[in-house]
């Protein structure tokens, strides 16, 4: 490797600015003489609004305007079609209420706390209707979508019936998922102001390019007139690929009162208001032959949808590409209900997919009576066992074998409920990860002056991964200046288009980009011109290498997890993935990635639950005292090894995808670790003690004690 | 939130005053009120800080200890005497809440703190406690984290205390003052059943100021507090159990049990107490006397797995304690 800052483990070039408060996120922007907004929502899941009485409100204090559905400005009517996150967004546009904790009035006023206090002043009769709010209990009413982000909703290959026949041994089992809520620590927030026929809203997004649309197509006024700014953002995860009615509602509240307008949502209001995963049911059948083969593969999934905007979680696509198995078959259906919308959330679709998998390859393994890892090892791929074309590149035989050794898999105890600790029964699990890779066109521009301190600009954003730091260690590389001499500004839509922070292509999209136009001034400057004064703009995409090569990136995590014996506790002790992401920008900021990624699949075994109260449609515990994430205590060693390599089939970087690998599988790995323990296999995450101890408690148990 | 007035009174007299303004609610720590008026589950018009009140000494009194009602958490759980007598309290407090949180919170706040049903603290459903008469959501709702033991058809919530649990176990006396009035009221009959009238949480009267929680002299034996919950820390308790056990060595001397998460108030399982009282020590015993402690238990659907949960938990904390045996 030649000596290069690519790569190496520097700190977060905006890490002093976030710590001390200097870097401004969305709802920090101040204005000159802002009013502020605050969003009444539904308290219904279905039905329709008789009346919404805004006298009290009006009179409030302070209150400078109140907007519901029976004044507010007409706007573009909602798409189903288009691009998800760049479509309209209509606000406050109709009576009908589809889900619980959907925005119904905006009461803007002076200060934050006169709109706080007049929004529960605004009285909304409804005409309420019966809705759906269960998942399994409507399944009837599921239907196929048209299509996946990943291609067709549906597959097959050979003949699953006779293959799953064939199998030595089987496994038929259902998984259940729940809804999680993103909730990123920054709560969704717009500031709008305008200056004459002009737009600026300061807002938390994650496609700025996508915002940009969305609101300028809302409001049906030009591109041009609008300006989107979203600098710093507090943890997206999915959660802000869509703009929400903070965006909009400000941005009309600011027009009609020609002042600005910041509006914030509560964190209540973030379980609503904002998208969600969606809860899952998931099928899995598994065969295989006494020496460890699959004959037969089969995952089905279905999944919750907003009636009012269909979502597909395309949680069995990436089976279809990760074990060999000649008789194949997945499925997607969806359930519509009269819900919040879902959509994206960090490693949508693979993420509760391989809870399930990969929990069922631990099953299988158990009936085999065959190591988990040299089940996996068994079942490794020449080529893409569906597309029929080879992996750009794959290490998941690595990702086992070296996580396997690190770990000392070979100290775990083969019979499960036999290693005790005290009162803690210790287990081992193991699960691999797959994540889709991809990339997207991006636009980068470079300029250099006379002091050679080049500045990047790019409408790309910086989510908390580290974008902005990895963007000036390429430039830094490609221009052989030191890192201090690049600036890179990022989250403004009048910088040059990218496709913005989602699906991990943020990095393998730009950076080609960043590092194309770096190099057109580094050939102006090896011509003998500048350095000041030198641009360059250059647009980078991927080709066929999509097509021809089945792309993604993989990992496999182990976990030793400990089961209280007399309460069914489960506590993990410690936990190693280790991630096969091609070449790594930056392997400190990647590091943090991958951790924080398991970290989520370890609070999505053990804890992440947005329970629906069946009656009303709501999320019932929406905030986060009753909504649970790990905490420090739950993660307590988490460490992540990245495999060094190279992948030039996903960009001329080498680099794939990041930022979501690290969730994917990681919660298998703990609910097997918790089968290993205690001999009790629970399919309905989040596995929480009750689960456990109903296990334990069952006189069947391997490991029945107190 | 609804717009409120403040005042900050400089002694108690002040204070006792301060609070006969309609309305007038106290303001201590601020970790559970503020959150409860945030969502407007909560709604007075005026704050009486006594915060700053100088109510937060730990003293030692008649063999047991005296704790103002503004001693922080933090600082009752740290308190060197607390931890060498006391250390099923000081447990109880540490396993409460965050770092950030105990700092805040007082000990006259803990005893006082609202339930954590959701439903309590969402104004848009129907809750007895919150607003009496409307019904109670969680009844027929989500109710995993209710109440198994003394409900009512009105309400099932619990209180969330981990520190009155363990002051329920070492026999705590609350002080409270009013203008003309001084009483100590046993920990026992501090928090009440929810019966018809939820909203009430305690026999405390309008306009009662905690002073003061009185700790009898140490009760002999090993003590432990021991919390189930969700996630490692940071989290309420599905259930909880102070257990103080006092040994021979082979039969067991003494033995107290209370619990949290089970019922809307720190729950005495005195019955389970006298079995084991002279008892040789065995896990059978103890298993008895878990079963015991949730003898009437009625669970409610989603929170049905808290009857065994208590019944093993309390068996196991008492195995716990009973190995502790302090001479
Ligand atoms: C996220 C979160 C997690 C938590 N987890 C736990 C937990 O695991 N276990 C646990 O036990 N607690 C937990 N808590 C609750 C915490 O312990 C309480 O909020 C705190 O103890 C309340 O004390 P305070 O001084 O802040 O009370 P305040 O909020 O100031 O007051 C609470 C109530 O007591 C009244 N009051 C206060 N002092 C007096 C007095 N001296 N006399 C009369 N009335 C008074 C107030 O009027 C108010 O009604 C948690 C809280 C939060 C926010
Ligand atoms: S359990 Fe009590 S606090 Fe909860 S909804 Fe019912 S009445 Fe309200």
């Amino acid at each position: 490797m030649p000596d290069t800052i690519l790569g190496q483990p520097i700190d977060r070039i905006d890490g002093k600015a976030k710590v001390t408060g200097a870097a401004r996120y969305a709802g920090d922007r101040r204005a000159e003489h802002p009013a502020f907004g605050v969003i009444v929502t539904s308290t219904v899941g279905r039905g329709t609004i008789n009346k919404v009485d805004i006298k009290e409100a009006q009179a409030a204090p302070g209150v400078v305007l109140v907007m519901s559905h029976e004044n507010a400005p007409a706007q573009a009517p909602f798409k189903h079609a288009g691009d998800r996150h760049a479509r309209p967004k209509p606000q406050l546009n109709g009576a009908r209420v589809h889900y619980y904790g959907e925005p119904v009035a905006l009461v803007v006023a002076d200060t934050f706390e006169q709109a706080t206090a007049a929004a529960r002043l605004v009285r909304v009769s409804y005409q309420t209707e019966m809705g759906a709010y269960d998942l399994a209990g409507n399944r009837r009413f599921a239907y196929t979508p048209a299509e996946l982000v990943q291609g067709k909703p549906d597959s097959s290959l050979g003949d699953f019936d006779k293959g799953f026949a064939q199998g030595a041994q089987t496994v038929d089992a259902t998984y259940t998922t729940p809804y999680q809520s993103h909730n990123p620590m920054e709560l969704v927030a717009s500031l709008a102001q305008w200056d004459g026929d002009r737009l600026t809203v300061h807002c938390a997004t994650q496609l700025v390019d996508a915002a940009h649309h969305s609101i300028a197509s809302t409001l049906r006024i030009p591109l041009e007139n609008v300006e989107v700014i979203s600098e710093f953002i507090g943890g997206g995860f999915g959660g802000k690929l869509p703009i929400y009615g903070d965006a909009i509602l400000a941005a009309l509240a600011a027009r009609q009162l020609k002042r600005p307008v910041k509006v914030t949502l509560t964190r209540q209001q973030m379980f609503s208001v904002t998208t969600h995963r969606a809860a899952t049911i998931q099928r899995v059948r598994l065969a295989a032959g006494t020496d460890g083969k699959l004959t037969a593969i089969a995952h089905e999934v279905m999944s919750q949808s907003a009636r009012m905007d269909e979502f597909v979680e395309s949680a069995a696509a990436s089976t279809r590409s990760m074990y060999a198995a000649p008789n194949r078959l997945t499925r997607h259906r969806v359930v519509p209900l009269d819900m919040p919308v879902s959509d994206s959330m960090r490693a949508p679709g693979d993420a509760v997919g391989q809870l399930a998998i990969e929990q069922a390859m631990d099953e299988l393994a158990y009936k085999l009576d065959l190591d988990p890892v040299e089940l996996r090892l068994r079942n490794e791929p020449t080529e893409d066992p569906e597309k029929h074309v080879p992996y750009s590149t794959r290490k998941l035989v690595e990702c086992l074998k070296r996580g396997a050794a690190e770990f000392g898999w070979d100290k775990r105890p083969s019979v499960p409920g036999t290693l005790k600790d005290g009162q803690w029964l210790v287990g081992f699990g193991v699960a691999a990860a797959i994540r889709g890779n991809y990339r997207r066109p991006a636009t980068a521009r470079v300029r250099m002056d006379e002091n050679r301190h080049v500045t990047v600009e790019m409408d790309m954003t910086d989510i908390g991964t580290g974008s902005y730091t990895i963007f000036a260690q390429v430039a830094a590389d490609a221009l052989g200046v030191p890192i201090g001499q690049v600036t890179v500004k990022l989250g403004d839509s009048s910088y040059p288009q990218t496709p913005g922070s989602g699906g991990s292509f943020g990095a393998a999209s730009c950076a080609p980009a960043v590092h194309d136009a770096c190099m057109e001034i580094k050939k102006k400057l090896d011509a003998g011109q500048g350095p000041g004064n030198l641009q360059a703009e250059v647009k980078s995409a991927p080709g066929e290498e999509f097509k021809k090569f089945s792309q993604y990136s993989y990992g496999a995590h182990f976990a030793e997890v400990g089961v209280d014996t007399s309460t069914g506790e489960a506590r993990l002790r410690r936990m190693l993935g280790v991630f096969d992401a091609g070449r790594i920008y930056n392997s400190k900021t990647a590091r943090s990635q991958l951790v924080g990624g398991m970290i989520w699949g370890v609070g999505s075994a053990l804890h992440e639950n947005a329970v629906v109260d069946q009656r009303y449609g709501l999320f019932v515990n929406h905030d986060l005292a009753g909504y649970h994430v790990p905490v420090h205590a739950d993660v307590p060693a988490v460490d992540a090894i990245m495999l060094a390599g190279f992948d030039g089939k996903s960009n001329e970087m080498g680099s794939k995808g990041v930022g979501e690998l690290g969730i994917c599988g990681a919660g298998a790995a703990v609910a097997n670790a918790i089968y290993n323990a205690c001999g009790v296999r629970i399919r309905d995450y989040p596995i929480t003690p009750d689960k456990v101890l109903r296990g334990l408690m069952r006189p069947a148990n391997l490991a029945q004690q107190r | 939130m609804r717009a409120f007035t403040y005042e900050r009174p400089v002694d108690l007299a002040a204070a006792l005053v301060a609070i006969g303004q309609p309305g007038a609610r106290f303001l201590a720590g601020g970790t559970n009120l503020l959150d409860l008026m945030k969502v407007e589950a909560e709604t007075p018009q005026h704050l009486v800080d006594v915060s700053r009140l100088p109510l937060d000494q730990i003293s030692e009194e008649n063999g047991g200890l005296r704790i103002g009602a503004m001693v922080t958490n933090t600082a009752l759980a740290g308190d060197s005497h607390v931890r060498e007598h006391y250390p099923v309290l000081a447990r109880a407090v540490l396993n409460g809440a965050s770092a950030q949180l105990r700092n805040q919170a007082t000990t006259g706040g803990n005893l006082l703190q609202r339930t954590r049903c959701y439903y309590f603290y969402d104004p848009s459903t129907p809750c007895n406690k919150r607003a009496p008469g409307s019904g109670c959501s969680a009844l027929q709702g989500y109710n995993r984290i209710h109440a198994i033991l003394g409900a009512s058809d009105a309400c099932i919530a619990v209180h969330p205390s981990d520190m009155a649990v363990a002051m329920m176990a070492l026999d705590a006396e609350v002080e409270v003052e009013a203008p003309h009035s001084h009483r100590r009221i046993k920990i026992a009959d501090f928090h009440r059943l929810p019966g018809n009238t939820p909203q009430n949480d305690t026999i405390l009267g309008a306009g009662e100021l905690i002073t003061a929680v009185i700790l009898p002299p140490p009760p002999p034996g090993g003590q432990v507090y021991r919390k189930v919950r969700d996630r490692a820390s940071y989290d309420f308790a599905l259930v909880s159990v102070a257990a103080v056990v006092e040994t021979d060595g082979e039969r067991i001397r003494s033995a107290r049990i209370a619990l949290g998460g089970v019922a809307h108030k720190p729950w005495r399982a005195l019955e389970a107490e006298r079995q084991l009282a002279g008892v040789p020590l065995s896990d059978d015993a103890l298993a008895a006397a878990g079963e015991t402690a949730v003898k009437g238990a009625q669970g409610h659907g989603h929170n049905d797995f808290k009857i065994p949960l208590a019944a093993r938990t309390v068996a196991s904390a008492l195995a716990e304690a009973a190995k502790q045996r302090k001479a």
